[in-house]
């Protein structure tokens, strides 16, 4: 049979499965970003309005908008942000731009951010209620409140903390990415004008990787906003009068919110246009929010390859 | 790209810190110009960068401190003993003994074994599902797509990347569910197929980055040598470009496997979450995480089964920690192999 086909055919033939096999497994994939997009856009856009945005559920979530689990996702990430970011852009730059790379305690940096990344969300919520909650707001409640329930419930702050040690490595890795672009006749010319270590990173360095940093920040406020397992136990609520404007409030969330209309909704064809609207909200933030995580990175290293060549 | 000559004149990355401190050491400095404020940040630094190992640190002490009751305290005894977990009981009613996972019943029977079954179904559906998708994605794009194609898929899976697992939950359970029921008539709506394919829709990114990150790590003169030896395009991606790639694809299963182990919100969804012992596919079923995750809510305190769930967590962390440590290292390895700096 060999001799039948010739070498250039046999070549030819096998080039083609290979395009055809790995290109219809490209589509394929594209076409499930498409069939999930498409749906919810299409059940979903019924019910999105402004309205819909700015107002609170009603008749037990099968009218009204989901105002307050905005407010709630919001007020997550602001937290979550102000805790992520400082230790986040702290570790970048201490493995790179102070740590021995070889030492001992740089791997075992290392090691612990790629392990933190590979924790399943559900420990994270379980750790939150064991550190933060058991822990630190029993212990906090214990000396400055004689005992009152303040800040050993599942809170606000609590949840944001929680979601903070899980985006960890994201705000690292990015902003890791960002310190490695930045040329390293920058920081030599900074020292050898007389510059301190840390006074090239603030003044030389940093500058030039605020692009990363904010990457990063993006994408730890888009895992923040659809991240369920973690804020389980730690403080989303599935309905508050109030808002909330205190750290020690609970608080209602989009992704808890999608959660629990999809699965504890007592009729669940009722609620669904106010389901799919709901997840229409959260599949845009999202959405958003990641396409422009890509453009800033996308830019930046643009920037930096021009500058090389 | 015409920087190769400059960058062979470079000290190796790994040196650089080494050479700016020994810079840094001999030029002499006047100390007085340097604000106070400097030093405090930099210890500030030094001690934000153990966060994370504290953060792991920390989660493993906590959660499992929660779990250690159920070695040592006589109360939780009373109900589950770690033995009964692992080993099959007689239960009153049953004929002969079982694994049978039911902490909510009148006599509460935490038999780990279902769990871990359910778990392993959701994970083989997954991973089938998502490394050919993923490999072959990442090989298309990489060897195949010109340079306008790439420029648009990227971001497209990018974006699949981004969506909550909430949503692929809730895709699975509301759509995805319904239309396997029709389309092969199965008898449970909420299966470990619906849950694991949903699943795999999160782990497609995941292998997909990793392996095209490996396989574009591959130096040139392994593919020019391969073409110069008259071999055909794909022989060469074949037989020289997958097997020089192949600890990085490793890498990348190994952690969309971690992924697919602790994945909570797809199958506390989408599986059905009933802990049935059996072989089919399309029964429903009952992770580990999702266990966690719906029970949690509703136990007493310190109670027994307070402490077997988070026995499970503290289970689902020592997997997920060993099968990252493996993909950490074949990534490790592939890079020393190929002379690739960090």
């Amino acid at each position: 049979m060999r001799s039948l086909f010739s070498r250039e055919l046999r070549s030819r033939l096998g080039d083609s499965a290979l395009v055809i096999s790995t290109g219809a497994a490209t589509l394929l994939v594209l076409i499930i970003l498409a069939i999930i997009v498409g749906d919810v856009v299409h059940h979903g856009a019924a019910r999105f309005s402004w309205e819909f945005l700015s107002t609170a559920p009603s008749q037990g979530m099968t009218a009204g908008g989901v105002f307050p689990a905005i407010f709630g996702t919001v007020a997550l990430v602001i937290l979550m942000t102000i805790a992520v970011v400082p230790a986040g852009v702290a570790t970048a730059i201490y493995i790179h731009e102070y740590a021995d790379r070889e030492s001992s305690l740089t791997r075992l940096i290392r090691v612990a951010i790629n392990n933190l990344a590979g924790v399943p969300s559900i420990v994270f919520g379980l750790f939150g209620l064991g550190f933060f909650i058991q822990f630190v707001g029993v212990g906090i409640d214990r000396t400055l409140f004689s005992g009152h329930k303040v800040f050993g419930q599942p809170a606000l702050i609590w949840a944001a903390l929680t979601m903070a040690v899980l985006t960890l490595p994201v705000v690292i890795v990015a902003t890791e990415e960002a310190l490695r672009a930045v040329p390293r006749e920058l920081r030599e010319a900074s020292l050898a004008l007389g510059a301190t270590r840390f006074q090239t990173v603030i003044k030389v360095v940093l500058p030039q990787a605020t692009a990363g940093i904010l990457t990063g920040t993006i994408l730890a406020i888009s895992r923040g906003a659809g991240e369920v397992a973690p804020i389980l136990f730690t403080g989303a609520a599935y309905y508050l009068p109030q808002l909330p404007w205190q750290p020690q409030n609970q608080f209602m969330h989009l992704g808890y919110h999608v959660y629990v209309l999809a699965t504890q909704s007592p009729d669940v064809d009722a609620g669904k246009p106010i389901l799919y609207a709901t997840v229409l909200v959260l599949l845009m933030v999202t959405f958003v929010l990641n396409l422009s995580a890509f453009v800033v990175r996308s830019r930046m290293r643009h920037r930096f390859a021009g500058a090389s060549s | 790209m015409s920087n190769g000559t400059a960058k062979a004149s470079m000290p190796p990355p790994g040196q650089v810190n080494t050479v700016l401190a020994q810079v840094e050491g001999r030029v002499p400095r006047r100390r007085s110009n340097v604000p106070a404020w400097h030093h405090v940040a930099e210890v500030m630094i030094r001690v934000l960068a153990l966060t994370a190992i504290a953060a792991i640190v920390l989660i493993f002490a906590f959660v499992a401190k929660e779990a250690l009751p159920l070695l040592f305290s006589d109360n939780i005894h009373h109900e589950v003993t770690l033995r009964q977990m692992w080993t099959a009981q007689t239960w009153p009613g049953y004929d002969s003994a079982e694994h049978i996972w039911q902490p909510v019943s009148n006599i509460p029977k935490y038999g780990i074994w279902p769990l871990i079954l359910g778990t392993l179904k959701v994970s083989i559906v997954s991973m089938l599902v998502a490394t050919p998708l993923g490999v072959a994605s990442a090989l298309y794009l990489s060897q195949y797509a010109s340079r306008r194609v790439r420029e648009l898929v990227k971001p497209a899976i990018e974006l699949l990347a981004g969506i909550p697992s909430v949503v692929l939950g809730f895709f699975a359970l509301m759509v995805m569910a319904s239309w396997f029921q029709d389309t092969f008539d199965l008898d449970s709506r909420l299966n470990a197929i619906v849950a694991g394919v949903a699943l795999s829709f999160a782990i497609i990114p995941l292998i997909f980055t990793i392996s095209e990150e490996a396989i574009g790590a591959v130096p040139r003169s392994y593919v020019e040598a391969s073409t110069a030896l008259g071999a055909a395009r794909w022989q060469t991606i074949v037989r020289v470009l997958l097997p020089a790639a192949s600890p990085g694809i490793a890498a990348a299963v190994a952690l969309g496997l971690g992924r697919a182990v602790g994945e909570t919100l797809v199958v506390l969804m989408a599986s059905g979450n009933a802990a049935i012992t059996s072989a089919s596919f399309t029964e429903s079923v009952r992770t580990l995480s999702a266990s966690v995750a719906a029970e949690l809510a509703e136990v007493v305190f310190g109670g027994p089964h307070y402490t077997v769930l988070f026995f499970l967590g503290t289970f689902l962390f020592v997997i997920t920690f060993g099968i990252n440590l493996m993909g950490d290292f074949a990534i490790r390895r592939m890079k020393r192999k190929l002379g690739v700096g960090l």
